[in-house]
């Protein structure tokens, strides 16, 4: 490869999920991350009841995100043949798990925001 | 657990955030240096893969540049796709686009072939009997796949009776997973060939060998199936390192090379094949062949005394220089992609290597300064060895490997990473590439 931009990243990542389910993705992503900025921010605190129900849902994540990899590139599991596949498949699945984690945080405080303090 | 010392950020300083690293990421670009102005005449034969991505590279470093493509073809084919169509991967679609689609404005496109090209007067006449003045030519017609050399074969038969033929372009390439589909569910002999004269990405016959055995595997019909992989001379591939992982992979896949074979004729209703060996001939029955024919430099050059005089004297590729592609008897025409009479690269990734020296030559020219660019040979093959992995192979004209991400993706083993930059990421860098951003 002669050289790599920030363009051409965009369009192989517009190429590989078709153009609209690329960005409908990023736009997704970009409300989840705003979404749980704005609940940490409204809360002023992390909620570890709720954190909890976040990271038993990382799992779920992690295979969701590996399925949805493979499905679209026509791959499987026992694919994968050195120590760079090794990495890129786990890397996947961490950021299925993060991103699954920070979705279910994000909803459960949306839903169910901390009851009102009384004021000291 | 509470934590009071928690940051305090307003809401509007996030979306701030947010929108200062969109903005920060949006214009990262490239930066290209400034426009030589010049009202010089550019023609380009072909717009092609090397045509189109010239001239939008052209266009952004001329001003006032008379720039000028001739190509009849209406459609513009992603040909690395066409091996994936071919093993029922992709649909026919995949690869079509319209030539219109990546050309930039103020370049001129006449849809017409070019019937004559006069070096001495430095004139291009099309077949509709228009004739164009250059100061600077390129010819990047691409080549002629020369069917009828294949003697009892015509298009028109591939699809049935066990004939499949990628190379001839999308409809084909379907008509072909038709054909390679009835030999995977009834199994039998498969015979895959390659021609005798240089050819577009001697990889693809190897993958297209390597995807009807993996989906032989998954059918569970590999046992009822033999392969046959015919090489034109003593080797597996021109890259010797390469030929031989690919002769040990063979070996893993059952599958049994026959050296010196190239097609003569086939027999279409009796199934059976005819190879030109060196001892002779040989005949073998099929139930699935994969054809390829010779291939050519276009009529036009041959006869526009543009072709070597000594060497692939057959083929007609243009005589120019290995590392500039510059004309060696006329200083003001270059090739470009696969019509070049150079000893490798008629692949994509080496148009995309081969496309700014010949931007940094035809610039240099007007401007008149020293070109720097040069080609080394750069080819590159994403060798398919099986629906989820292939190699990474680089090379140059020197036959060394010349991995990109050395270190970390070795170019001889088969990767699913190197099947992920294939499958996904190898049209978007060829699309970036047309429009002349990568």
């Amino acid at each position: 490869m002669k050289d790599l931009t920030f363009q051409t990243l965009i369009a192989v990542f517009e190429e590989i999920f078709g153009r609209g389910l690329f960005w409908t993705m990023v736009a997704a992503a970009v409300v989840v991350t705003l979404g749980y900025l704005y609940v940490l921010v409204r809360d002023r605190a992390v909620s570890w009841r709720k954190f909890l129900w976040a990271q038993l849902s990382m799992p779920v994540g992690a295979v969701l995100a590996v399925w949805f990899v493979m499905a679209m590139t026509h791959s499987a599991p026992s694919d994968i043949g050195g120590a760079v596949d090794l990495i890129v498949f786990l890397g996947v699945a961490v950021m299925g798990a993060i991103g699954m984690a920070i979705l279910v945080y994000t909803l459960e405080s949306l839903i169910k925001p901390p009851k009102a303090k009384p004021e000291s | 657990m509470n934590s009071p010392n928690s940051p305090k950020i307003g809401r509007r300083g996030f979306l701030g955030l947010a929108a200062g690293a969109t903005a920060l990421a949006a214009s990262s670009g490239e930066v290209r240096a400034a426009s030589v102005p010049t009202n010089a005449r550019i023609v380009i034969i072909g717009a092609g893969a090397g045509g189109t991505a010239l001239a939008n590279r052209l266009v952004d470093r001329l001003e006032g540049a008379q720039i000028t493509l001739i190509d009849p073809r209406k459609q513009h084919l992603y040909q690395p796709g066409l091996t994936l169509v071919a093993a029922g991967l992709k649909p026919a679609d995949y690869v079509v686009s319209e030539t219109t689609d990546w050309l930039p404005k103020g370049v001129s496109l006449i849809a017409e072939k070019a019937a004559a090209i006069d070096p001495v007067a430095k004139t291009v006449s099309t077949e509709g009997g228009q004739t164009l003045s250059y100061d600077f030519l390129v010819v990047a017609p691409g080549l002629i796949l020369d069917h009828d050399a294949i003697e009892g074969f015509s298009l028109d038969m591939v699809g049935e009776n066990g004939i499949g033929a990628l190379y001839a372009g999308p409809q084909y390439a379907a008509a072909t997973w038709k054909a390679a589909s009835k030999f995977i569910e009834e199994g039998g002999h498969g015979i895959f060939t390659r021609p005798g004269t240089e050819m577009k990405c001697a990889g693809a016959p190897l993958k297209h060998t390597f995807l009807i055995d993996d989906r032989l595997r998954r059918a569970g019909n590999r046992g009822k199936a033999e392969i046959t992989y015919g090489a034109h001379d003593g080797a597996l591939f021109g890259v010797p390192i390469v030929s031989e992982k690919v002769r040990m992979l063979f070996l893993d896949r059952d599958i049994a090379p026959v050296y010196q074979h190239t097609v003569k004729s086939i027999d279409a209703g009796a199934k059976r094949v005819t190879f030109n060996t060196a001892e002779g001939t040989e005949e073998m029955d099929y139930d699935y062949i994969h054809l390829i024919p010779p291939q050519r430099a276009p009529e036009v050059i041959r006869q526009s005394g543009l072709s070597w005089a000594d060497k692939w004297t057959d083929q007609g590729w243009v005589e120019c220089d290995m590392a500039t592609l510059q004309h060696l008897r006329y200083p003001e025409i270059w090739a470009l992609g696969d019509v070049a009479g150079v000893p490798k690269g008629k692949t994509a990734a080496s148009v995309k290597w081969q496309v700014p020296v010949v931007e940094d030559q035809i610039v240099s020219a007007i401007a008149g300064t020293e070109p720097t660019e040069t080609y080394g040979g750069y080819t590159s093959c994403p060798m398919i060895t099986r629906i989820g992995r292939a190699m990474l192979v680089e090379f140059d004209y020197n036959n060394n490997l010349l991995p990109s991400f050395e270190g970390i993706i070795p170019p001889l083993e088969e990767l699913w990473i190197s099947w992920l930059m294939k499958e996904v990421a190898l049209k978007a860098t060829y699309n970036a590439m047309l429009r002349g951003k990568a």
